[in-house]
């Protein structure tokens, strides 16, 4: 357990919480390490908003616990928790200026000398002249800082970021998410930051989990989940995926050897959820290699034929979408290395090494 | 200047960029047209008369007045009626704080926590317009009655000190609340349903506990509804009559049955105009140091 005062680790305990029959957060457990930049990623609905309120103590849990260190605070009241929260809206108070925005938290717990901290704070998140401006003469990207600072002057043992950068285009919002990578660097405080964009979750989180159905699907390093997904559903929400169902015939050494519409696939065992039967064998776009048909493929690689339906030229890459012969559509991601592309409906064999694969449970539904 | 490019021909190339840059602003004006002449004629000439009639002197003929410039008619009003002044006031400032402690809680309930239950909230608080305003009041005399239930009830406690609730100043402050309220839930309603509720949230994050963080945050935001619904409140019940001539008793009387009884009874028409000059001075004072100290930080 994290020693150092405030910033401690946050323990969820088989946490549930059902809205009448539908279950948002289905018999959660999690560790989020103290100190960490943590990610809760999924789509709309999933309950990674719900599960954010119940750590801010918005929401009441169903059932379970959620512990800050060895505290448990699964029934204090939300202005009691040492936990704050950027809001989806930033939810500023419109009637105070900045300065008093920011204040706002420290005067509750009735600290006098403010200047000192709220200035601090202001000049982390750069905005020290707009002390006395009133959040509406704000820009949005200024006004999320504003947030931002006003939950992080309290210095939380966890802080909350509900969707913080939705509200942004696109442009401002590469910024901000380098913005807050840098300043919960400066503060070291556990963030857990709530987002449906598998970018900015990769981009700014030590660990991200992969929520779906109330449930978290893969959790770990960006890296590590976008190279090895464990289920069909993390393979194509983070990130894309080129997936073929078939069957485990047989074994190679170390490797699994799957039958797929008559095409044979070598997978890794290591990288395969399953040993044996119904299988679901993926790879990503960016590992396959294209090549007209009847061109050289190396040894041992595994390989799709099909027919070219749409190919876009992006500068760095190309983007392929190619029919397989069993009619799914993938996609390739190649490197513009070679000045020859491929036109729309040339036959091309993709190839890719069997160490790029995975193996998946088939998804029970579909 | 943009407007002088005369390149067609002379001086007719201004006239037309000046007659264009004036369109705007005159159909503004011609909309106005109805309204300000409507003004004019039932508002403004009235007043004007009204003045006048304020300064006339007595014939020695009863009811009938000369032009004159009696400021004396002023004073005398003041001498005669400040207690009625006094009275009223007093009635129609508590009415107005009793409409805002019911109000307030209701408004509150409807904006943020009524659901889907609050349409048919918003018309039941406007349903009292569907029946007229007389027979709301006559109700009233019913519901407050000697021997009805509601007075029983506390003469069995010994809460009266009249033994009764009509035709004491209880009953009219009680009617004018009553009549006034929907007047201060509506404004009320609509500035608090224009706070976003995640501001309570955000308040509760920040370590303020619900007191505080209405305190703090709901109350202020508030204010212009709380401006706007006591005002509304108030000037309408300062210078009511029906409910102290329904409810109270004659000692009860408010400026506006002094002013009622000058004009219809003893056609005392000067001193009835200086009334309503008097009662529109003091009201328009209230009402502007009222909404000066709201809008500094004072109220904040």
């Amino acid at each position: 357990m994290a020693a150092n005062d405030g910033v401690q680790d946050l323990h969820l305990v088989n946490l549930v919480k059902s809205f009448g029959d539908f279950v948002a957060v289905d018999d959660l457990t999690l560790t989020i390490p103290a100190g960490s930049f943590f990610a809760l990623l999924g789509p709309s609905g999933c309950g990674k908003t719900t599960t954010l309120r119940m750590v801010a103590g918005l929401e009441d849990p169903t059932s379970g616990q959620i512990m800050l260190g060895s505290t448990d605070i699964t029934n204090e009241k939300p202005y009691k928790r040492h936990v704050n929260t950027v809001f989806q809206s930033y939810a500023l108070f419109p009637h105070l200026d900045i300065f008093e925005n920011v204040a706002f938290g420290l005067r509750r717990r009735g600290i006098k000398d403010v200047t000192g901290p709220v200035n601090a704070m202001l000049d982390l998140v750069e905005l020290g002249p707009m002390a006395r401006r009133k959040p509406a003469q704000l820009s949005g990207g200024q006004q999320q800082r504003v947030a931002v600072a006003r939950a992080l002057i309290n210095q939380p043992g966890v802080l909350l970021l509900d969707e913080p950068l939705g509200a942004l285009d696109l442009k401002l919002r590469r910024q901000m998410q380098i913005e807050l990578k840098r300043i919960q660097t400066e503060v070291g405080t556990t963030f857990v930051h709530v987002t449906h964009d598998q970018e900015e979750a990769m981009t700014m989180a030590d660990t991200v989990a992969v929520m779906n159905k109330g449930r978290i699907e893969q959790m770990g390093a960006p890296v590590d989940i976008y190279e090895l997904p464990r289920t069909a559903f993390v393979a194509n929400f983070l990130g894309q995926s080129n997936t073929v169902a078939g069957t485990v015939s047989g074994r190679s050494g170390s490797d699994l050897v799957v039958n797929a519409y008559g095409a044979s696939f070598t997978v890794p065992s290591a990288r395969s959820t399953r040993q044996d039967g119904a299988i679901l064998v993926g790879v990503r776009p960016e590992k396959l290699s294209v090549a007209s048909a009847g061109g050289a493929v190396p040894d041992r690689s595994n390989r799709v034929t099909g027919k070219v339906t749409d190919a876009s030229f992006t500068g760095v890459s190309t983007q392929y979408l190619v029919m397989t012969s069993w009619g799914d559509e993938w996609t390739v991601f190649e490197q513009n290395r070679s000045a020859d592309i491929l036109r729309p409906g040339d036959e091309v064999v993709m190839h890719w090494a069997p160490e790029h694969t995975f193996g998946l449970d088939v998804p029970s539904e579909s | 200047m943009p407007a002088l490019a005369p390149s067609a021909g002379g001086s007719a190339g201004v006239v037309v960029s000046g007659a264009a840059a004036q369109r705007r602003p005159r159909t503004a004006y011609l909309l106005l047209i109805p309204g300000i002449a409507w003004l004019t004629i039932f508002f403004v000439v009235p007043l004007i008369s009204l003045f006048f009639t304020s300064l006339q002197a007595p014939t020695g003929k009863s009811g009938v007045y000369q032009p004159a410039f009696e400021v004396s008619n002023y004073l005398v009003a003041i001498q005669e009626y400040w207690p009625t002044f006094v009275k009223s006031f007093i009635y129609s400032g508590i009415a107005t704080v009793l409409a805002l402690v019911i109000a307030y809680p209701l408004a509150y309930f409807i904006a943020f926590r009524a659901g889907k239950w609050r349409a048919l909230l918003l018309v039941l608080v406007v349903a009292p317009f569907f029946a007229s305003f007389l027979l709301r009041t006559y109700a009233w005399r019913t519901i407050l009655a000697d021997e009805g239930f509601i007075t029983s009830f506390f003469n069995a406690l010994h809460l009266l000190p009249e033994n009764r609730i009509l035709n004491t100043p209880i009953a009219v402050v009680l009617g004018l609340t009553y009549n006034f309220l929907p007047f201060m839930i509506l404004p009320l309603y609509a500035a608090l349903e224009r706070i976003d509720p995640r501001l309570i949230e955000a308040a509760g994050d920040l370590y303020a506990s619900p007191f505080t963080g209405f305190r703090k945050v709901i109350w202020p935001l508030s204010l212009p509804g709380v401006v706007a619904g006591t005002l509304l409140t108030f000037i309408p019940a300062s210078g009511d009559y029906i409910n102290a001539t329904l409810l109270g008793a004659p000692s009860d009387r408010m400026v506006g049955n002094a002013i009622q009884t000058n004009f219809l009874q003893f056609r005392d028409y000067p001193i009835a105009s200086a009334l309503s000059f008097i009662l529109m001075a003091i009201i328009l004072t209230v009402v502007f140091v009222y909404i000066r100290r709201a809008g500094t930080e004072d109220l904040v």
